[in-house]
């Protein structure tokens, strides 16, 4: 902002060093700039996708989940600034265990769930059963 | 506190050189890791909340479904609004490296303004619903709905009274260590509000208003 060259003190007073590569503001600028442009673009195109009609109405559902991955891939790197340098190896792995967990739950309940619609008795039926 | 930020801070000069250098990481490396374990443990609450909403969807119980009742103009306001409003948090924390107490205070305030739009638009878009008999108590859809929106909802809330929370220290206390990591955390739990906002964007809206 206004100084984005030499920042005072970066080496000699600061406490733990920062959380940026380099520790450059200037690339974190970028970063956060570059990451506004695409996170907006992404959005503008998952809202827009289904009013152009450019996409194959049954394909929707997949194209906007593919755009939201991307988004979210997008804030993870450029605002949450989770890369794959030495530092973030343990986040990283983090990341991916969590991932698991969310997979685990949405996949296996969506199944479950699919599964035991598929075998219940429509509800006309169950009504006239406890009759 | 003020102990054990004094020893911290003598600690650090010996830790400085982080990880390249051996020896234990600093301590905003640590601190940010456990924050991240926290984020990525609310994320897999809200994960089951999203199996829910995603199992309940279809059942409307014959009353109005998320096509007839999601207003999406209204959805791109508040995705915008929370969008620019991460950015500002972005710029706050470059303000608190740089330690400008000016940058700090206004791109916490922009962020601050544009979270609470987003809570007003939310808040109205519940009253609207609620005045159309489509509460939580008409449908398992829209108990579900209402429970996930709301959730996320219920974080920005608790973000906005953090965020007015690290403004007045900053201004009551300064650039102190053990603040600027409490910014840091600030600033994961923001962007990763943002992150779960893409997933309610796309699972509820869209995809609802789509199907």
């Amino acid at each position: 902002m206004s100084s984005d060259h030499d920042l005072p003190g970066n080496d000699a007073v600061i406490d733990d060093g920062d959380d940026m590569e380099e520790g450059s503001v200037r690339g974190a600028l970028i970063s956060y700039a570059v990451g506004l442009v695409l996170a907006t673009g992404l959005s503008a195109a998952s809202f827009l996708l289904p009013l152009t009609g450019l996409v194959y109405v049954p394909a929707l559902p997949v194209a906007l989940v593919v755009l939201a991955i991307a988004q979210m891939g997008v804030h993870l790197v450029f605002f949450l600034h989770i890369t794959t340098s030495p530092d973030n190896t343990n986040t990283v792995l983090a990341l991916a265990f969590g991932l698991l967990i969310v997979f685990l739950i949405m996949a296996g309940s969506l199944w479950i769930m699919a599964n035991l619609n598929h075998n219940m008795l429509p509800m006309s039926q169950i009504m006239t059963m406890q009759h | 506190m003020t102990a054990a930020s004094a020893a911290h801070s003598s600690g650090d000069k010996a830790g400085a050189g982080r990880a390249r250098h051996g020896g234990p990481a600093s301590k905003r490396i640590i601190v940010g890791y456990g924050f991240w374990i926290f984020l990525l443990s609310d994320i897999v609450m809200f994960s089951a909340i999203f199996a829910a909403y995603a199992v309940l969807a279809s059942a409307t119980a014959g009353g109005p479904t998320g096509h007839q009742l999601f207003d999406l103009k209204n959805v791109a306001v508040e995705t915008g609004c929370l969008l620019l409003s991460s950015f500002a948090c972005g710029i706050a924390s470059i303000g608190a490296v740089l330690k400008s107490v000016m940058t700090f205070q206004i791109a916490m305030a922009v962020t601050f303004v544009l979270g609470a739009l987003f809570l007003g638009l939310e808040i109205n878009e519940f009253a609207g619903l609620v005045a159309r008999h489509a509460g939580p108590q008409r449908s398992a859809f829209l108990s579900a709905f209402f429970t996930l929106v709301g959730c996320h909802g219920l974080h920005v809330t608790i973000g906005l009274l953090w965020l007015l929370t690290m403004m007045a220290q900053i201004w009551a206390k300064g650039f102190r260590p053990d603040i600027q990591r409490r910014i840091l955390c600030f600033n994961l739990f923001w962007h990763a509000l943002d992150i779960i906002w893409v997933a309610v964007f796309t699972v509820v809206y869209l995809l609802g208003a789509a199907v």
